[in-house]
């Protein structure tokens, strides 16, 4: 009977079909789930990358400053009045503006800081006091964010018709062919802008944002419009602001520069001077207070209760309690640290002292269990050779087993570190909350640390935060995935397949 | 003062190990008999007696007179000291020198063990001691089964359930997102992907349990929370704008990689005899899978499941920055509830009295709340130990 | 290793294959494991309703060619094989061959009895399930039965069929798995060493199962017991390094071997 070949050809071809069918939903199933996991992390990452791509970016007004010596005293150049002397400059460069609120809408595009630089270029070179040098100021950070297309944008249309200019009082008139003018729009003419108020038959009026320097005819060319995509209600940066900020472009003395002080300078309430050295050098010290405590502790630990210890309910009550260590909450140890270590002992807020001490208790567990693992892999056969020359326990373990047992050990160890790095959670309870400016030089002066960094700026209402915060996140990725390639580039390189 | 002292402890540790080593070295050169343990030894003994003398010293003058006296180095440095002249008598030919150390040794690392120990101890102590302070001034059940929680209002309310229900939605949210995205990503890792393609996938979820939590809160912040409210709002919902769904998501995501990597660990400790003799009855993989593999493989699921909730519970940074503060007791996903890690957080940055309700309130929750995933990750834990023992 | 067909052996026909139908042909054979050779030129034909036994030392290939017949092999990585297996005519190697059904025609008992972890109704069920055989519950309840206790099995587990499979000794696990094995109704069982896992008592009642169901199957028994092939093969094939190096009726081979090896591997001299 050729059974075989009926089932091979024919048998319940549907029910077959419906199997394969199943079969192949089931895998798709599994590669999009997968798909939507990886996705996720690309949308993240290149979500919170263009976030942060305009915060490396920074943009100066090359101005000339004459470095009066009577503004600038000799014996202490830090207290020259150099902001005077930046802002002097910049005004000179708009002769036109005099009215208070518009000499104010200039000066105020500039950064609060903006004359440190050159203040501290003085200081380190006292001989240029007297001379006029060239000097880049920061802007501040809704110029900064104009500049970077981020608060609005701007539509400029050359002008294709003759108009006339004239001035009556506070109001200036055009006269010529009106065809390509409406109310509510931006002309800009001759060195200054003026916002049309009314269309009439032959005329139209205006009023002056920055007054024209001169009321010559406006010939095709010579003029353009502006267009707003946002309305100036909706911005931080007035239409005034915005023209000053054309009218610099086009004299070509705005520069964009990479912001290094982003990275050289601690924090700050103005988000264009605000940097990470402050958390950076925190981060630091309280790894290294982390690494110093968990580390041996650590390994010590592992060793003894992987070689040392007798295996009875003792040592298996320790090792359920590590385990359980493990997955605590991180908030927990931040209670811990706050009920213990600050408020029983007394030690200080918000120094890397205490939490490098939370931080290593946090660890610890990991790599504890990391290190045993790493210990168990080593065979057996290694320690009874050197116990077999005569070696004691100890010398077996210490000059032979741990040795070859580093590698794991020392992966645990920097997945460790890169878990600490990112904790934030149990540093606020400890209060790494507050307003740190100065960079920490100390393991008990009060710091931040990145992560806690990221949250407190996180929270500030200026737009120009956000960038930051998105940045502070770039570079705390980039050290994390730092840390996770050496972990794997040592996990391949020593690892040994027994 | 504390900088030299330590600097004093260093030297006396480092001459008392060069004393004795010489010394041993003399006897060595000096006699025809051999030393029962190495020079070296003897010094190690001699320098961890040193240590031993003068760090012990060191702290109890600190206890007691304050570490900035000049006592402090000047006690260490004699009875460092001390220590090494004592002990300079005992190293002869047949003392047992690296016994002696090796015991030492054998010291400091239960010491070190029992830190892991007093961890605990501590944490339960300190959050137990602060509960216990707090009942004294709120009755335990109106924390426990209160429904109106406003510790900073006047008068304050502690109770507990809206923070219950909150947590308990936005992990719901989270679990329904993450169960089946990380199960069947481990199914497809484990069963369907070949090594290529699982040495590519398995870094990338590393990668994505390896980012900090504080960055997923913020992405949930500025960019899902945004994103849920303008669907839920262009489809005529009303969503808050830090609505438990935004949260739950992301909280969601930050899970994967757990429930993904644990279960691609108990996938593959099901026996391949149990797949062989699927395969042999002519079941498709997913079949074997589905019927086979799944069903004993399920204990070990489940405590990877029990482990994922553990954690999402307690969970803090994302729901900080991307859910409620408000305790607003509701079902909804589309509402802002606040969880207990974000009152934690809350009610204790920023100033505290220890002796305030609302202080000892944070407590209290933070004790509630180690029960909570004390239980679930004990359980769990036992699971997987009883399940690889079923199959080693 | 050398190109050439296999050398035509002693034996030409076996008796057996005269009396019975050939129900699978086996033609130049090889199979690979990355770039070791675990089959060599293998051809080969099994009688139907019969018992044939493979035999030959460790590592002779003679799992390796068993698994190729219900395609086992598929699942393992790096795994290659070449040249033509038919079976009732149809080359299994076919690219357009369905695997699953041929797997449901060709039933598998494993060394280490492997029941799931299920009910031993379950277990039973499981085939007849998922190729959707029973068409009503009391259906599948009769094929279970049936299976079981054509597996001789019933009687000691009627009252708990809803107990685990593995909470059966050794020996019922394995009949468990044959009952597994037929209940979907296949032509070829391959039994791989069914009884090396077993205590004497179980083996001999497998081999007393095995001698009751050759009237309806072709079985294919691999064992490296020389005793149990005698006892319950009619057909047996020894196998050397990747070589089947004789095959003939079972009585003649064991009294009258015609290839050295073959004599030397029987005497004991090596295996």
């Amino acid at each position: 009977m050729n059974s075989m070949t009926d089932t091979f050809d024919k048998g319940n071809a549907a029910f077959i079909a419906r199997r394969y069918a199943s079969e192949r939903r089931f895998k798709a199933y599994g590669a999009v789930a997968l798909a939507v996991s990886v996705l996720f992390l690309v949308y993240l990452v290149v979500d919170i990358g263009i976030k942060a791509w305009p915060s490396f970016f920074e943009h100066r007004v090359v101005l000339e400053v004459n470095l009066d010596a009577s503004e600038i005293p000799a014996n202490e150049v830090l207290r020259g009045d150099f902001e005077g002397l930046v802002r002097g400059s910049l005004r000179r460069l708009f002769p036109g503006v005099t009215t208070r609120g518009d000499v104010r809408s200039l000066t105020s595009l500039l950064s609060a800081g903006a004359a440190d630089d050159l203040r501290y270029e003085t200081a380190a070179n006292p001989a240029l006091i007297g001379t006029t040098v060239r000097a880049g100021a920061l802007l501040g950070d809704d110029a900064d964010l104009y500049l970077k297309g981020m608060l609005t944008t701007l539509l400029r249309t050359p002008g294709s018709t003759n108009l006339q200019l004239a001035q009556s009082g506070e109001e200036f008139i055009l006269t010529g062919d009106l065809s390509q003018l409406a109310v509510g729009q931006i002309v800009r003419a001759n060195g200054g802008a003026l916002r049309i108020t009314g269309v009439e038959a032959g005329l139209a009026r205006a009023d002056a944002i920055l007054a024209p320097a001169t009321l010559n005819t406006l010939t095709p060319g010579a003029w353009d419009m502006l267009t707003f995509s946002h309305a100036e209600a909706d911005r931080r940066i007035n239409d005034r602001q915005v023209v000053l900020l054309e009218a610099l472009r086009d004299k070509g003395v705005i520069e964009k520069h990479f912001a290094w002080r982003f990275f050289t300078s601690g924090d700050s309430r103005e988000p264009e001077l605000a940097g990470l050295r402050g958390a950076i050098a925190g981060s630091l010290l309280t790894l290294i207070m982390t690494l110093s405590l968990s580390v041996p502790f650590g390994i010590a630990a592992a060793v003894y209760l992987e070689e040392f210890a007798a295996k009875n309910k003792w040592t298996e009550i320790i090792e359920v309690n590590i385990n359980n260590l493990a997955a605590v909450p991180s908030i927990i140890f931040g209670l811990l640290g706050l009920a213990v270590f600050i408020n029983f002992f007394g030690l200080p807020r918000s120094a890397p002292l205490v939490g490098g001490l939370v931080l290593a208790l946090l660890v610890l567990p990991t790599i504890i269990i990391a290190s045993r693992a790493a210990l168990k892999a080593v065979p057996p056969s290694i320690k009874e050779a050197a116990l077999g020359v005569g070696a004691s326990h100890q010398q077996a373990v210490f000059h032979h087993v741990l040795p070859l047992a580093v590698p794991g050990i020392l992966t645990g160890t920097i997945l460790g570190v890169a878990r600490a790095l990112g904790e934030t959670a149990p540093l606020l309870m400890i209060g790494m909350v507050a307003f740190i400016v100065d960079v920490p030089k100390g393991f008990t002066e009060a710091a931040t640390v990145l992560p806690v960094q990221i949250f407190l700026w996180s929270d500030l209402p200026e737009i120009a935060f956000q960038s930051r915060t998105a940045a502070a996140i770039i570079v705390l990725l980039v050290i994390l995935f730092g840390l996770n390639a050496a972990a794997i580039y040592m996990r391949k390189r020593f690892e040994r397949r027994w | 003062m504390t900088a030299w002292t330590l600097l004093i402890i260093a030297a006396l540790t480092a001459i008392g190990f060069f004393v004795g080593q010489a010394r041993a070295q003399g006897l060595r050169n000096a006699g025809t008999a051999s030393l029962h343990s190495l020079p070296a030894y003897h010094g190690l003994l001699m320098a961890s007696l040193a240590l031993a003398a003068a760090g012990v010293t060191t702290l109890a003058v600190a206890f007691v007179a304050g570490s900035n006296s000049l006592i402090m180095p000047a006690a260490a440095a004699v009875l460092g000291t001390a220590a090494i002249a004592a002990s300079h008598r005992l190293i002869t030919r047949d003392f047992r020198a690296r016994n002696r150390f090796e015991f030492i040794v054998m010291l400091v690392l239960i010491a070190c063990s029992a830190v892991a120990v007093l961890t605990t101890v501590g944490i339960v102590f300190s959050v137990v001691f602060e509960t216990l302070a707090f009942f004294r001034e709120v009755s335990p059940i109106e924390f426990l089964f209160g429904t109106h929680w406003a510790p900073t209002s006047t008068p304050p309310s502690f109770g507990l359930i809206p923070l219950l229900v909150g947590t308990l939605l936005i992990t719901f949210i989270a679990i329904v997102v993450a169960g089946p995205l990380g199960l069947l990503s481990a199914i497809y890792m484990a069963e369907y992907s070949s090594r290529k393609m699982r040495g590519v996938l398995k870094p990338m979820l590393e990668i994505l349990a390896g980012v900090p939590t504080v960055v997923l809160g913020f992405f949930a912040a500025l960019t899902v929370a945004p994103l849920v409210r303008n669907s839920g709002e262009s489809l005529g919902l009303s969503v808050a704008s830090e609505s438990a769904l935004a949260a739950g998501l992301v909280m969601g995501m930050m899970i994967v990689p757990l429930i993904s990597s644990l279960s691609d660990d108990i996938i593959n400790a099901v026996p391949q005899a149990l797949r062989d003799g699927s395969y042999a009855m002519g079941a498709t993989k997913s079949e074997t899978i589905k019927r086979v593999v799944l069903p004993a493989a399920l204990p070990g699921i489940v405590s990877a499941f029990m482990l994922a909730i553990s954690r999402a519970i307690g969970e803090t940074m994302i729901v900080v920055m991307a859910a409620g503060l408000a305790a607003n007791l509701s079902f909804n996903p589309l509402a802002a509830v606040t969880t207990i890690t974000v009152q934690i957080a809350t009610l204790l940055v920023g100033d505290q009295e220890f002796d305030s309700a609302k202080t000892l309130s944070a407590f209290a929750l933070g004790f509630v709340l180690f029960c909570f995933t004390l239980v679930l990750n004990y359980i769990a834990l036992r699971i997987v130990q009883r399940y690889r023992e079923q199959y080693d | 290793m050398d190109a050439s067909p296999q050398k035509p052996l002693a034996n030409a026909t076996p008796r057996i294959l005269a009396e019975r139908e050939t129900k699978i042909v086996a033609h130049d054979v090889n199979v690979y494991y990355g770039d070791k050779q675990a089959i060599k030129h293998l051809s080969i034909d099994i009688p139907d309703r019969a018992v044939s036994a493979f035999i030959g030392p460790s590592g002779c290939g003679k799992s390796t060619f068993l698994r190729t017949i219900n395609r086992m092999n598929d699942t393992i990585d790096g795994c290659r094989v070449t040249g033509e297996i038919l079976v009732d005519g149809k080359n299994i190697y076919d690219r357009d061959l369905d695997v699953v059904q041929l797997r449901a025609r060709v039933g598998m008992v494993f060394q280490k009895p492997n029941p799931f972890p299920k009910s031993i109704f379950e277990n039973v069920a499981y085939g007849p399930r998922i190729h959707g055989i029973a068409k009503s519950k009391t259906d599948l309840e009769e094929i279970v039965v049936n299976s079981l206790k054509k597996a001789s099995l019933f009687e000691e587990v009627k009252d708990r069929l809803d107990h685990s499979g593995t909470s059966l000794s050794g020996g019922q696990q394995q009949r468990l798995c044959i009952a597994r094995a037929i209940a979907v109704n296949p032509e070829i069982i391959l039994m791989d060493e069914p009884c090396s896992a077993l205590d004497p008592i179980a083996s001999a009642r497998i081999e007393e199962l095995i001698d009751e169901i050759r009237q309806n199957y072709c079985i294919i028994i691999v064992t490296h017991s020389m005793q149990q092939a005698a006892r319950v093969s009619q057909l047996t094939a020894f196998f050397h390094l990747g070589d089947l190096v004789e095959f003939g009726d079972t009585d003649e081979m064991f009294t009258t071997p015609k290839d050295k090896r073959t004599q030397d591997y029987i005497t004991g001299r090596f295996g």
